[in-house]
């Protein structure tokens, strides 16, 4: 694999950590198996690219963008708190409604930001090379949300809304509005998605409409298999997990596609993917098979 | 005090599998008072309970919790007052979290959450004091999650949970009828101990008579969604289990179907 190469895997891996981070909050934290994102990202992603084409700032684009997908993930939240629809079909609805709104947004299929100024544009100012910014810049943006959420997470509001999650009857019997922290949690986790998706805007070029397509699959994929390496005992265990997880999924992926004997191509991603997906949810189990505790059955 | 007048609950109402759980409860509860609450399956004590925690809607009547009518209030909102201690072990505590952090969710019931860090280490001495009084040794595993607890433990910790703010009332809903005799002794005990040390208003639902004679104040019994008879003092002293059947079968006008009531 050249350096390249490795350097792209790791940058969207970087940006897929986010993602995980909101897959995380959702189907972890609020026990709620939320498919938002798939319009949330690609949400984000238009919200951010048309701003920026419009001449706003691509910081205050980027901001919008997280603020359009906090709404959209409170949109699903409404409709399954309030309305009482079916946890997953609420974000189906909501995900089907985004593709319409994105088109909207966008005006057309695609935005492109060829030469337009991006949250990179910095690197580019301090002399960087363009293949080492994306890199740095998404690892300051995870390690400064990683370290949010740990903080967040533990504090009253997230302790509640963890136990609104694992155990919504005791929760409402300590007096913790369940309903409530659905809300915030799935602004949360949506406003995280919509964040990945407006950088990864930002740092291929352009805002597409299909950029959404799967984007829970490898979300959970890296959830999930960071779980499978790190057991994750504590919050911060479960979200350096993520971010772990997102980077090898990502590395898995480009050397599957950089290795010549396989005889693999880019139209096999897909495959690949859901090859990958399929391990990660497996290994769990086979790690729990080989290493089993000592005294436990 | 807790004060529940002409109380009406009414399950599936319209379709063939409607159930008219409660029909007309009229309690008054003063402060302080022990109630222990008796009656067959179906009888409605666990929907007077439910009721009362805000889990059920009722049709019409009224539930008044220390002056303030809560009767349109959800559960979260009351749960400054009512204090609950489930059946299902399960229930009461969130196993994914420590010990710790499940004291913590109880201290800061009915107060405002925010992003102030959950557990403060000036809670944790506090923490650490009043697990030390159950006498389970679990002072040194506050850090432990709480599903590693037995099903005993984690009641004990439950009616920690419950008592650790002040309270209108405690709601115990056959708190020890998922535990081995030994264990369920120990729990019963144990809530003996903390309403005779906090003074608490309680309203304890049991399977068992012999339990609804020997703890608390005041005993009701409850067929077919009504309290058919409601002793105290003197009178409830001298009552033993064969009197409490007598009564039931000139009340209800029928004999007591359910062994388990005896032999619980």
């Amino acid at each position: 694999m050249s350096q390249i190469a490795f350097l792209g895997a790791i940058e969207v891996g970087l940006v897929f950590a986010l993602v995980a981070f909101g897959v995380f909050l959702s189907f972890r934290i609020l026990d709620f198996p939320d498919l938002t994102v798939d319009g949330s990202f690609p949400l984000g992603g238009a919200v951010c690219a048309t701003l920026i084409t419009f001449g706003w700032n691509p910081w205050l684009a980027t901001l919008a963008a997280i603020t359009a997908g906090a709404m959209a993930g409170g949109v699903t939240a409404w409709l399954n708190v309030r309305l009482k629809i079916l946890h997953l079909l609420a974000s189906i609805l909501t995900m089907m409604a985004l593709y319409s709104i994105n088109l909207r947004i966008m005006g057309k299929p695609n935005v492109a930001l060829l030469g337009e100024p991006t949250v990179l544009s910095v690197f580019d100012t301090l002399g960087v090379k363009y293949y080492y910014a994306a890199p740095i810049g998404f690892a300051v943006v995870v390690i400064a949300v990683a370290g949010f959420l740990l903080f967040f997470l533990k504090s009253e509001l997230g302790l509640a809304m963890r136990a609104a999650g694992a155990n919504p009857h005791m929760a409402k019997a300590q007096g913790i509005n369940t309903g409530f922290m659905i809300m915030v949690g799935m602004a949360l986790s949506n406003g995280l998605v919509a964040l990945a998706g407006a950088l990864f805007a930002q740092s291929t070029g352009n805002a597409d409409i299909t950029m959404g397509v799967g984007v829970i699959l490898v979300g959970l994929a890296s959830v999930i298999g960071g779980e499978a390496l790190l057991t994750p005992r504590t919050i911060l265990l479960a979200l350096l997990g993520c971010i772990l997880g997102s980077i090898l999924y990502r590395l898995a992926v480009a050397t599957a596609l950089n290795t010549d004997f396989l005889g693999l191509q880019a139209q096999d991603l897909n495959l690949i993917t859901a090859a990958l997906v399929a391990m990660a949810i497996v290994l769990p189990t086979a790690k729990r098979a080989v290493f089993k505790p000592a005294g436990r059955p | 005090m807790i004060q529940v007048s002409d109380l009406h609950v009414c399950f599936g109402r319209g379709t063939p599998l409607e159930v008219y759980a409660l029909r007309g409860v009229d309690l008054t509860i003063p402060q302080g008072q022990f109630v222990t609450v008796i009656g067959s399956n179906g009888a409605g004590k666990s929907t007077l309970l439910n009721a009362i925690a805000g889990e059920i809607q009722p049709e019409s009547g009224k539930i008044v919790i220390g002056h303030q009518d809560v009767t349109q209030a959800p559960t979260h909102k009351r749960a400054k007052n009512v204090a609950r201690v489930f059946q299902d072990p399960k229930r009461g505590t969130c196993e994914t979290l420590t010990l710790e952090e499940n004291l913590a969710l109880a201290l800061a019931r009915g107060k405002r959450r925010g992003l102030r860090p959950a557990i403060k280490s000036v809670d944790n001495k506090r923490f650490k004091e009043l697990v030390a009084r159950l006498g389970l040794g679990l002072e040194d595993r506050l850090g432990d999650q709480i599903g590693l607890l037995s099903g005993g433990q984690r009641q004990a910790m439950s009616l920690l949970m419950a008592t650790l703010q002040p309270i209108e009332i405690l709601l115990l809903d056959e708190h020890t009828a998922a535990l081995d005799p030994k264990t369920a002794a120990f729990v019963l005990e144990l809530t003996a101990e903390i309403v005779e040390r906090e003074k608490l208003t309680v309203l304890m639902v049991t399977h068992s008579m012999q339990q609804a004679l020997d703890y608390g104040d005041r005993t009701l019994m409850l067929h077919e969604g009504k309290i058919i008879f409601d002793i105290e003092g003197e009178q409830r002293q001298s009552t033993t289990i064969p009197d409490l059947l007598k009564l039931f079968e000139t009340k209800s006008g029928q004999g007591l179907a359910d062994d388990s009531l005896l032999l619980g």
